[in-house]
């Protein structure tokens, strides 16, 4: 029965291994296009920690299949063998091998975090507001004059519209902010979202942005981007919300810049 | 309590590389522990302190942190007087050991005394876990009653013990190691004060 | 030798008389043991029926599930569970699991039982307390029940809880009110129960070891159980804290996790000034060492038992100590990890990566030993073994996955997916678990005295094995595809080409879920028909084969053992057999 078990551990060793390799009909069982500017960084750390750790796990079940498959049969009485070197070059091997690979995938993903999370927008950026809330995302634009108007947590009355909490009549600013239920950006261009939550943590995820991050209340969270791809994506949330958690999305609409333009010019006319 | 297990079996045990009875080992265990709930506590109100916007600093020198001055007297006596009576009880001077643990319990009593009586002045001024009548952040209330509060509980469950000790020893039916248990306790919460104290009025003096 | 019997027999406590003295307000760590385990037989079995009922859900959200609306009518009209339903079931799942399960039989159960045995002792150093915290236990664990029938039913914020949705109240959703305070109570409840515990194994490990039983010759279980036990001293006293805060938060109106200016369900919140984020980080502090807390065990009783069924002992015992020793350590430095994109300061997510990934390390030689020592063995397989084995290819399964999430840069995409529920599950719902199962086969004929059935064992192994690897291993697919997590049901264009991998995994769950009761009739028929089983049925070293099957009330008869040899001497040339016990006093060229 040992043998079984070696025979049944390597072919689940190679069934497991197939499918992160072969991706299905459509690659469905795999990411999406990248469609970001700093996308590739994310795909790349995935795919060389997925060769390294891949190979890790590979070796290291086929040798205990191999192991146990040998260990089974022997006769009684029959003088055990320890392994060569002892406990001394499982410590050294790892400590070398592992010790290498994260020292490398660390130093390299940080530099891939730091340039999506640490370093600041382009100052031309297209500063964009979300507000995320039980269980819907919302987006606004500053509108002609630039400017957002200011927020009024106690004004929020979502069967009007006023989803922001936006006082039109005593903020200026606010009159001319365009508020609507998807995100839609130009292509190749800078954006800047800054997002906060009305009621309790969300998340806004784009998978093929490579980009998540949790909208915390109480908090207003920066969060940069350049799409590079045009197109339509789904924006989900990803930290539980409550009971309409699983249905929480919008759409994220990226159009060709003179189309974005005509777009936003549609929507402050409406104003 | 079954204090001695572990010890007192020369030859027939391995020696604890700690060499003291189980029950002062759990005690000290039961520090570190409790120590640890102290420190979650107070980096909660750290960690809140640090992100308001308008924290209050609403203790004036009179009565608040002169009280605080009193009550840390009361509590660091009283950690001399469990001191004397570890020792008589040590010395096997039983009398004078429970004389030592009366005063212990005592000055313990009034530390808990003048807590609650400076909680019901704050109450009064409209001070609550949830309200700040100053009109700075209300989680000033949160923290300052569940801190003190926590300690507060400690040093009743103490007092409480040391009531249990000064009963039970003249009798015999507690021993010395029991009272140097109760003394690690004792000893545990009135360090945690000099953490609160600081941390929780001088910080918030006016 | 006769002043040893008289010595031992002053501190001898008289046999319990009375069906309560003796198997219900028991003192011996035996009974208490065993309690704890019967606890969490029960806990696992309800853990497993909600993972049932949510992956049926998840595979066919229309599903009408016969008796549901019994259970809830208010979750479950018409059969048919609501969104809101699965959350709860799903809460209710990850904490009976993580609490009542994991942290629950392979530490309290197998560790109050052998502690003691292992180490030579009579019994805990605090029976009392010890009997305490049992019942402690069962009270969190009646308390965590009741919410399943408070009105408004189980919280739905998932195991871990966060604010603002479980501070706020009854706004927050349904089981978001009662049902969540219940939940806060029966959790810190735990944490003083796990406290007294903890306090007993350390005063027993480094009092009440019998004469020659040094630290050095303490079998690994031990250890283990010793190293879990600090661990726990100091993470279950943040999560006690954490959730008297969060239930102040909730009944006395503090805002310790509760921003202000909060719209929920159209109602201004009154809080002002808290912060989510600090709930995060108490939660997670403890979190993240309580996931080792339900791993080091099962670690630690597969490499006390595979020496038994490989005659030769674990290569490199005393660096596997160290290992073990190293994860503890490095466990209480790691908990941002669960938060890179939490809204904390993005830098730390790089402070935390590191050692996040430096524990990798240790895990990885503690892997290669155990695959080192396969090597050259005689290997003899039994259901104990199989399982041992199994053990290690879902460790390096589940912690391979790990070697992604550590990373924040890959993180950023895989956080809140499948892959993260892969990994987790693999780690500690498949390997802790399958510890617990080599534990169980390993350990029933001391405990009951009787032997378990092989063939039946084998088969539960064989159907589990294959099973969670088809239940878990998609995940990881799922999880790159971007399958978002704790979702009720997958209903956007992007999620509905996956639901059939979905029902796939949901037959999977179903059928490995069917072979457990193999393993349930299995503990039925060895009570009642096993074979008597000997002292010592599998040529084991270790003290606790030293006494009767069961042992009796004070564990060894009276004597005071004395131990002359390290715990796992096996495959030990000219010996008679070819092991000497730990209590043996043949002298062997050890080298």
């Amino acid at each position: 029965m040992g043998k079984l078990f070696a025979v049944v551990l390597i072919l689940i060793t190679i069934i497991s291994t197939v499918f992160f390799i072969y991706h299905g009909p459509d690659n469905i069982l795999w990411l999406p296009i990248d469609a970001s500017a700093h996308g590739h960084g994310v795909d790349h750390q995935l795919m060389e920690t997925m060769y390294g750790s891949g190979f890790l796990f590979v070796a290291s079940q086929i040798l205990l299949g191999l192991f146990v498959w040998q260990s089974t049969s022997r006769p009684e009485g029959w003088k055990y063998k320890t392994f060569p070197g002892g406990a001394k070059p499982m410590v050294v091997s790892a400590i070398l091998l592992v010790g290498i690979e994260i020292l490398t995938l660390s130093f390299v993903g940080s530099k891939v975090w730091a340039g999506i999370y640490l370093s600041p927008a382009e100052s031309q950026a297209l500063p964009i507001d979300v507000q995320a809330g039980q269980f819907a995302f919302y987006f606004r634009y500053a509108g002609a004059d630039g400017k957002f108007g200011g927020i009024h947590a106690d004004k929020i009355d979502e069967g009007s519209g006023n989803f922001f909490g936006l006082d039109p009549r005593d903020d200026v600013a606010a009159r001319d902010d365009v508020v609507v239920a998807s995100l839609t950006i130009p292509v190749n261009r800078p954006i800047l979202l800054t997002m906060h939550s009305k009621d309790v943590i969300h998340s806004f995820y784009v998978r093929e942005l490579r980009l998540q991050q949790d909208i915390v209340p109480g908090l207003m969270i920066p969060l940069h981007f350049t799409a590079t791809q045009t197109g339509r994506f789904e924006i989900v949330c990803t930290q539980l919300c409550g009971l309409g958690h699983y249905q929480m999305k919008a759409y994220l609409d990226v159009l060709p810049a003179g189309k974005f333009d005509e777009w936003l010019k549609q929507q402050e006319a409406q104003q | 309590m079954e204090f001695t297990a572990g010890h007192g079996h020369a030859g027939l045990m391995e020696e604890s590389p700690y060499g003291i009875p189980s029950g002062k080992l759990a005690i000290w265990c039961f520090v570190l522990s409790d120590a640890v709930t102290f420190a979650a506590v107070l980096f909660a109100y750290g960690y809140l302190r640090v992100g308001s916007p308008d924290w209050s600093t609403p203790f004036s020198f009179s009565p608040s942190i002169l009280n605080g001055i009193v009550m840390t007297f009361v509590l660091l006596t009283s950690g001399l007087t469990m001191l004397a009576a570890v020792e008589a009880a040590k010395a096997g001077r039983t009398s004078a050991g429970t004389r030592w643990l009366w005063a212990t319990c005592a000055l313990g009593a009034l530390f808990a005394v003048l807590h609650l009586l400076e909680w019901r002045r704050m109450i009064e001024e409209g001070w609550r876990l949830f309200q700040n009548p100053t009109g700075g952040a209300v989680q000033f209330g949160a923290a300052f009653f569940s801190v003190t509060g926590l300690h507060l509980l400690h040093v009743v469950g103490g007092v409480v013990a040391l009531l249990i000790m000064a009963l039970g020893f003249p009798s015999g039916k507690y021993n010395r190691t029991d009272i140097e248990v109760t003394g690690i306790y004792w000893h545990f919460v009135d360090l945690v004060w000099m953490f609160v104290f600081p941390l929780m009025y001088l910080m918030n003096a006016k | 030798m006769s002043e040893a019997t008289a010595h031992a027999a002053t501190h001898q406590h008289t046999a319990p008389t009375g069906f309560f003295r003796k198997y219900v307000f028991s003192v011996d760590h035996k009974v208490i043991g065993l309690q704890y385990y019967g606890l969490g037989l029960f806990a696992v079995i309800i853990g497993m029926i909600l993972s049932w009922l949510m992956r049926l859900h998840l595979g066919w959200s229309t599903l009408a599930i016969p008796g549901l609306e019994k259970l809830s009518p208010v979750g479950a009209p018409g059969n048919v569970m609501t969104p809101e339903y699965y959350l709860s079931l799903m809460t209710m799942h990850g904490t009976i699991m993580v609490f009542f399960v994991l942290t629950n039989v392979p530490f309290a159960g197998f560790g109050n039982y052998f502690l003691p045995i292992q180490v030579g002792a009579a019994d805990m150093a605090f029976p009392r307390m010890n009997m305490m915290s049992f019942w402690v236990t069962l009270s969190a664990f009646l308390v965590l029940m009741a919410a399943f029938f408070v009105s408004g039913g189980p919280p739905l914020s998932g195991w871990t809880a966060y604010a603002p949705l479980s501070a706020i109240g009854q706004d927050a959703g349904p089981g978001q009110g009662l049902g969540q305070t219940l939940w806060a109570v029966s959790i810190a409840i735990f944490c003083v129960a796990q406290l007294l515990g903890a306090l007993n194994f350390i005063a027993t490990t480094l009092d009440l070891r019998t004469r020659g039983m040094s630290l050095a010759r303490m079998p690994l279980s031990t250890w283990a159980w010793f190293i879990t036990s600090v661990i726990g001293l100091m993470a279950f006293a943040v999560l006690l804290p954490a959730c008297i805060l969060l239930f102040l938060d909730r009944v006395a109106g503090t805002s310790f996790f509760v921003p202000s200016g909060l719209v929920v369900s159209d109602r201004l919140q009154p809080h002002t000034g808290g912060s989510p984020l600090l709930w995060q980080h108490l939660f997670w502090f403890f979190g993240h060492p309580e996931v080792y807390i339900a791993i080091l065990p099962a670690i630690g009783i597969v490499s006390h038992i595979l020496p038994a069924f490989m005659r030769k002992p674990m290569l490199g015992t005393r660096v596997l100590i160290g290992c073990m020793a190293a994860i503890g350590f490095l466990s209480y430095m790691v908990w941002g990890h669960h938060m890179f994109v939490s809204g904390m300061n993005p830098f730390s997510a790089i402070l935390f990566s590191v050692p996040t990934l430096v524990i990798t390390i240790p895990a990885t030689i503690a892997t290669l030993l155990w695959i080192g020592s396969v090597y050259g063995a005689r290997l003899r397989i039994t259901t104990a073994s199989l399982f041992c084995l199994g053990f290690v290819s879902v460790f390096i399964s589940g912690g391979i996955s790990g070697f992604f999430l550590a990373q924040p840069s890959i993180d950023t995409y895989l956080h809140a997916t499948y892959f993260v529920v892969a990994h987790f599950h693999f780690v500690m719902g498949v390997a802790a678990i399958f510890g617990m199962f080599a534990g169980t086969y390993f350990w029933m004929p001391k405990m009951i005295g009787r032997m378990m059935n092989e063939s039946l064992g084998k088969l539960h192994f064989w159907i589990t094995f294959v099973g969670v690897y088809c239940i878990f291993m998609p995940m990881h697919y799922l999880g790159l595809a971007g399958n978002v997590r704790r979702y009720a049901a997958f209903t956007d264009d992007f999620l509905v080409p996956l639901i059939p991998v979905h029902q796939f995994i949901t037959i999977a769950a179903l059928v490995t879920g069917a072979a457990q009761l193999i393993f349930l009739f299995n503990l039925v028929w060895t009570r009642f028909r096993g074979p008597k089983a000997s002292d010592n049925p599998w040529q084991a070293t270790s003290l606790e084969w030293s006494t009767t099957s069961p042992p009796p009330f004070d564990n060894f008869g009276g004597k005071q053992l004395v131990v002359h040899n390290e715990a796992y001497l096996y495959g030990v040339q000219g010996a008679s057999g070819d092991y000497v016990m730990q209590t043996s006093p043949e002298t062997v060229a050890q080298d």
